[in-house]
């Protein structure tokens, strides 16, 4: 066994630019016809019991997801629910499970697929319609619990003063790690976030380990175990590593969950 | 949960300490079983190099070299401590398993739709903590109820005549498996040997993981054929063990 985590045909996202074409895709593959298996449900029409729709299409040179879902509402289906904002791996809207993965449908493309494709809402994330969940809700309400915003506490701002430099190696981390889109993959992914409803996930720690790195924030250790200190917290995660291996940013995740798993027993032990 | 605009500096209950050290209890005794399990394998394998070498080794256990006479108490003494391990990491590793069939249902749907190796791996280590939990427990307490029972004929007996060899034979795989598969998410969980991208160390470790578990596997069932020969021959014919217990 390999580390086969990347799901074939390449990955869903490698640097931010255009979309990598992935395998058969670029060179110039018969293009094939594509069967789009989408799950369909309305909360709101409870009555209409939740079912797979198949939608057939023409695949077009370096087609992504988004693209032939477009096709789909353009042509087959005015109804069908999704949601796209950046169409470029940035505003983290469009995750959805792509033959039971969690990918950005705007940054996969078809050619790296089977033709036969099948779609689903991301589990755990509040139901919309069809493909649509409501992650803003869930990561709001994240980032409310686990204070996910700088805290520069005994600091009184002096706004005249100069802004305090930041080690370039530092400021370079802090980028790698605000990368992070709220996509919702990761939760997604996870299999502890499936088992219990509170568990933060890795995007979760991954904002710990963040405002951890930020020499602005003067919350010690302490202070972060009264947040992620238990097992909605680090202490919950398995290490299924899940998370690391579907993060379409591939934020290095599990060495983050790692590095706040030592520091939060450091901190467990020490503390009365 | 907090409350929409709860200001962090507000007071609040302090937060447990307990989880922190639970983790750190399950982790603490499934590395030391695990390293107990790598050297209690190779002992066991001793019988490959004849009787004689495993008896002399039986008979180191039992102090025999350090004091001049062999006290069977001290095999007793360290499995008892084995054993209390065992139980403290049983119930420490057993609270992340799927409790109920709403969280085995979620997990095993997860699972099986990501088709991601280190998802299905956990479930192996869940599936083998298990197996080893029921194998195990009888394996020690047969350890515990002969405490002058340690020696390659001894040995050869139980496994033989003593039916124990089917149960062996379902303990030595799930061990092995629990073993290299948990040092395998140790390293992952705690961190360990990383480098920067940390994909290599991963895939280094995967290898080594099953590396160790197969050399293992295979180490074991030679041995357990091994006692399981000379047991049936000492079945056939008593004659050909020598005196029960070391001089
Ligand atoms: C010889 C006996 C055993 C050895 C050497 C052993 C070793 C280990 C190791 C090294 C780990 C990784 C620790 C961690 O992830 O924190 C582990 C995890 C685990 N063990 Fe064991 N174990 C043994 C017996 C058992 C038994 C009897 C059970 C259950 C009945 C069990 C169930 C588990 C489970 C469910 C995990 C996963 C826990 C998690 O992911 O947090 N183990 N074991
Ligand atoms: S950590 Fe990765 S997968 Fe999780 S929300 Fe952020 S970008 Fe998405
Ligand atoms: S490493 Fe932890 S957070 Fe990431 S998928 Fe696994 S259990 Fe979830
Ligand atoms: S549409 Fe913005 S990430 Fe896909």
């Amino acid at each position: 066994m390999s580390l086969d985590d990347q799901p074939p045909g390449g990955p869903s996202a490698g640097a931010d630019d255009a979309p990598v074409p992935a395998g058969a895709a670029s060179s110039r593959a018969p293009l094939r016809r594509l069967r789009l298996r989408v799950l369909r449900y309305n909360p709101r029409e409870p009555q209409v019991p939740a079912r797979f729709e198949t939608y057939e299409l023409d695949e077009a040179d370096n087609m992504t997801l988004f693209l032939a879902l477009e096709e789909v509402r353009d042509r087959l289906d005015a109804s069908l629910a999704y949601d796209f904002v950046c169409r470029a791996g940035i505003c983290g809207s469009c995750a959805m499970l792509v033959n039971g993965r969690p990918r950005l449908a705007c940054r996969t493309l078809t050619g790296g697929l089977p033709a036969e494709i099948t779609l689903a809402p991301l589990p755990v994330f509040e139901l919309v319609q069809d493909l649509s969940v409501d992650t803003g809700k869930w990561m709001r309400a994240l980032g409310e619990r686990l204070h996910a915003w700088l805290h520069a506490q005994h600091v009184e701002p002096d706004l005249d003063a100069i802004e305090e430099r930041m080690d370039p190696d530092v400021a370079e981390k802090l980028y790698e790690l605000d990368r992070c889109i709220e996509c919702g993959c990761c939760v997604a992914a996870c299999g502890t976030a499936q088992m219990r409803v509170d568990f933060v996930g890795g995007v979760g720690l991954n904002k710990i380990a963040r405002f951890h790195l930020d020499p602005r924030d003067t919350r010690t250790d302490a202070d972060y175990y009264e947040l992620i200190g238990d097992d909605d917290g680090v202490f919950g995660c398995l290490g299924l590593m899940a998370c690391h291996d579907l993060c379409p940013k591939e934020l290095p995740l599990r060495t983050q969950i790692a590095f706040l798993r030592r520091r939060m027993v450091r901190a467990g032990l020490s503390g009365k | 949960m907090a409350l929409a605009g709860t200001n962090a500096a507000a007071p609040r209950p302090r937060a447990s300490r307990m989880p922190a050290r639970l983790d750190l209890l399950e982790s603490g005794t499934g590395l030391l079983l695990a390293l107990f399990m790598l050297v209690h394998t190779l002992f066991a394998a001793s019988i490959l190099l004849g009787p004689e070498a495993s008896a002399t080794m039986a008979r180191a256990f039992e102090g025999y070299y350090l004091f001049g006479r062999s006290y069977p108490a001290i095999v007793g003494a360290f499995t008892t401590l084995i054993v209390l391990m065992f139980v403290v990491h049983a119930v420490l590793a057993m609270r992340k398993a799927p409790s109920g069939w709403a969280a085995y249902s979620r997990f095993h749907g997860n699972r099986g739709r990501l088709a991601h190796a280190d998802t299905t791996l956990w479930w192996w280590q869940v599936v083998t903590g298990a197996v080893v939990g029921l194998t195990a427990t009888i394996h020690l307490y047969h350890i515990l109820a002969n405490p002058g029972g340690l020696g390659p004929y001894e040995s050869a007996q139980q496994v033989w005549s003593g039916r124990m060899w089917p149960l062996y034979l379902v303990l030595l795989p799930a061990v092995e498996l629990h073993v290299g598969i948990g040092l395998y998410r140790l390293a992952m969980k705690w961190g360990w040997f990383e480098d920067d991208r940390s994909t290599r160390t991963r895939r280094r470790l995967k290898l080594a993981m099953w590396g160790l578990i197969g050399s293992y596997v295979l180490l074991g069932l030679t041995a357990l054929g091994a006692y399981a020969k000379l047991g049936y021959e000492q079945a056939l014919d008593p004659s050909t063990a020598p005196a029960m217990h070391a001089p």
